[in-house]
């Protein structure tokens, strides 16, 4: 039996059921019991029979007459009740119906049910997101898209109601109840085999913080990425060995500083982790001079601290500085939403603004009085909320800050591509011109949107044909799983990016490398490219014509045959 | 005392009773079971059955079954009986009257069966 709805209607049903055999006995008896006259003046009684058929047309009240024999008056007198008892009773069970489907206990109790029977039939690995507001919702826009399957559990009902409405991709059952409670995560699929993690983006630091320990103590092997909005929350996750905790201001902190350092690398950074099949964009780059902070959130903290540490000028423009921790010196108090704050900051001699408070109108104030003072400035600001897109979108920022957007690409990254990261991080590693090569390699491959990213692994399952045509003694190389057997040689869209092997890790390898069993690649490309290299991983003659260039007959009698006219 | 409690034994054993009183006699001997007492057991039984609903522990569950089985096999002996007299020119012949009793005690031993599990919850809470 799933869930408690079954035994909720029995319950429920009891006093009406009884009511219902009651009346029905009584009403027998007492058709039994009155003695009737037929019509040549012999007595007779009603059998169970009888009994029984009168009352089952007269309980719904469509009268049949009277039969076997006209009633006397002391018969229509006692039948009287025997009608009267089973339509009531009747009636009282169709109403204890009609109450038990209007019950918002029962109908929790019917969705709840339903949702579980959904989970529990994916067959498909699949990751439980918690909470589907802005980020969730896009987090979960952007993995049906690329093909993955998952549940949703947020507390508001109205989000989940939202979730049938939002045209995705696949199917995804979303229930509406506490991602605190273990019961509801469980529900959502937790305890399943083939659940593969969990992605916490609620807007709640405890909430997240919740589940991410819940599933490292219930489930130690699932991966759990968390949203992290305080250092606190974030510092407590790490403590327990949360997989990634993501905040989405020390990220985009992190991404200025290195947009500011190393422009080249802010742009692949941009590239390989965005939203895919989204326009690429060429964002100007953030200038050195001297920034604006307006806020000193933990926005504003999160800024400032990386221009600390990468020396960049910069003077806070703070409301409540004792309040927020302002430091003393150079700090201007105000808003920044007017004019004299600004001017007091020396806007003139500026090069950028960043509108860092937690008010939207306040931050685009901020934008457009800036630019009234100061027309060719930097500005950057922070969106809080994502239904103010179009507002930010017709401030035409040079740098817009989306928390939701950041969450959202950050993780579908993380579960997508898991060696991205690590490439990230090498890349950083190398000098100005190699990321500028970088850069324009997949420019040259992505055809104008962001390229899709995928990671390739060389073994049985995930490559036969590697591994077959290894095993039969010819050496792959990475070039041939790239080749497009339908371009004449011409290499596909796709761009090798790190190669993974027991030995070491090698960024943007030699196409001459053989491939080995056990290596991992990491390629972004056009989403055709991606199916073409899928075809020759798993088309053993594809990958042989590539190899050895001989065009070989299909099919177990064909392979058969030769086999034979090389053994004669 | 729990007033729920004691309209549940109740039923349960008025039952088993009824239908032990309809059942005992010679096994095709019309004389010696009464139509009246079959009805009786049949909406007893009922009745039982609707007092198990919902009981969502092991116990509980199996006290249903045997109620349901119960009902089942005293229903099917209802309509043979029914059908002997009137759906067909056979009648109460004893070769009909002793699988109607037949049926019945099958549902008597089902009755047995939910007593003993009652005694059996009973015993367990009180110890």
């Amino acid at each position: 039996m799933t869930g408690p709805v079954f035994p909720i209607i029995l319950r429920r049903m009891r006093g009406p059921l009884l009511a219902v055999i009651t009346a029905y006995a009584l009403g027998m008896v007492v058709l039994m019991a009155i003695p009737g006259v037929t019509d040549d003046g012999e007595p007779w009684r009603m059998t169970f029979l009888h009994a029984f058929y009168f009352l089952t047309y007269t309980a719904p009240t469509i009268g049949f007459g009277e039969i076997p024999h006209d009633y006397t008056d002391a018969q229509r007198f006692g039948y009287l009740v025997a009608i009267y008892l089973p339509v009531i009773s009747w009636f009282y069970a169709l109403v204890t119906i009609i109450g038990l489907v209007q019950d918002p206990f029962f109908r929790q109790a019917v969705t709840e049910a339903r949702f579980q029977r959904q989970v529990r039939r994916i067959a498909d690995p699949f990751w439980i997101v918690c909470g589907y507001g802005d980020t969730g919702a896009l987090l979960v826009r952007s993995m049906t898209d690329r093909g993955v399957v998952v549940t949703v559990v947020d507390r508001d009902q109205s989000r989940i109601e939202d979730l049938a409405t939002r045209g995705l991709r696949t199917f995804v059952p979303g229930l509406y109840g506490d991602a605190n409670s273990t019961v509801t995560l469980n529900a959502a699929g937790l305890n399943l085999p083939n659940c593969q993690g969990v992605l916490s983006v609620t807007g709640d630091d405890h909430t997240n913080l919740h589940v991410a320990i819940t599933v490292r103590l219930l489930r130690p092997s699932l991966r759990v990425l968390c949203r992290a909005d305080h250092r606190s929350t974030a510092a407590n996750m790490a403590s327990f060995g949360t997989d990634h905790i993501i905040n989405p201001f020390e990220t985009f902190a992190d991404r200025l500083a290195l947009a500011i350092t190393s422009p080249e690398m802010h742009r692949v950074f941009e590239w390989l982790s965005g939203m895919p099949n989204t326009p690429l964009v060429e964002r100007p780059q953030p200038p050195k001079g001297r920034w604006l902070v307006c806020g000193y959130g933990r926005f504003g903290k999160a800024v400032c601290r990386q221009f600390d540490r990468i020396g960049a000028e910069y003077t806070v423009i703070e409301q409540m500085p004792e309040r927020a921790g302002a430091p003393d010196e150079g700090t201007i108090h105000g808003k920044g939403t007017e004019a004299v704050t600004l001017r007091e900051a020396g806007i003139e001699s500026a090069a950028a603004v960043l509108a860092g408070t937690a008010d939207d109108a306040d931050n685009l104030s901020i934008v457009m009085t800036s630019r009234d003072l100061q027309p060719d400035l930097f500005l950057t600001a922070r969106e809080n909320q994502l239904a103010n897109k179009p507002l930010f979108k017709a401030a035409r920022l040079q740098l817009p800050v989306e928390p939701s957007y950041i969450i959202a690409t950050r993780m579908l990254s993380l579960i997508t591509a898991p060696l991205l990261p690590e490439f990230l991080r090498i890349a950083r590693g190398f000098d100005r011109s190699w990321h500028a090569r970088l850069a324009e390699r997949i420019r040259e491959v992505s055809g104008g949107v962001v390229p899709d990213i995928w990671t390739l692994e060389i073994s049985e399952s995930a490559s036969p044909t590697v591994v077959d045509l290894r095993e039969s003694g010819h050496e792959v190389r990475i070039r041939h799983i790239a080749i497009d057997p339908h371009g004449g040689g011409e290499g596909v869209n796709a761009l090798l990016l790190l190669l993974v092997r027991s030995e070491g890790v090698v960024p943007l390898p030699d196409m001459e490398v053989v491939l080995e069993p056990g290596d991992r690649l990491l390629f972004c490309g056009t989403e055709d490219a991606h199916a073409q290299m899928n075809w020759t991983l798993f088309h053993r003659n594809t990958l042989r014509f590539l190899v050895t260039g001989e065009q070989r007959p299909d099919g177990i009698v064909w392979r058969w045959l030769a086999r034979r006219r090389n053994a004669a | 005392m729990n007033l729920e409690k004691v309209v549940f034994g109740f039923f349960i054993l008025l039952a088993l009773t009824l239908n032990f009183g309809f059942v005992i006699g010679e096994i095709d001997n019309p004389d010696h079971h009464a139509s009246w007492e079959l009805f009786a057991a049949i909406i007893v039984n009922l009745i039982a059955t609707v007092l198990k609903f919902g009981e969502r522990t092991q116990i509980g569950a199996v006290l249903l079954a045997a109620s349901l089985v119960a009902d089942l096999q005293l229903i099917a002996a209802a309509v043979l009986w029914g059908v002997a007299l009137y759906g067909t020119e056979v009648g109460l012949t004893p070769m009909v009257m002793a699988s109607i009793v037949s049926l019945a005690g099958g549902a008597l031993v089902a009755n047995v069966v939910s007593v003993i599990l009652l005694i059996i919850e009973t015993v367990k809470i009180h110890r």
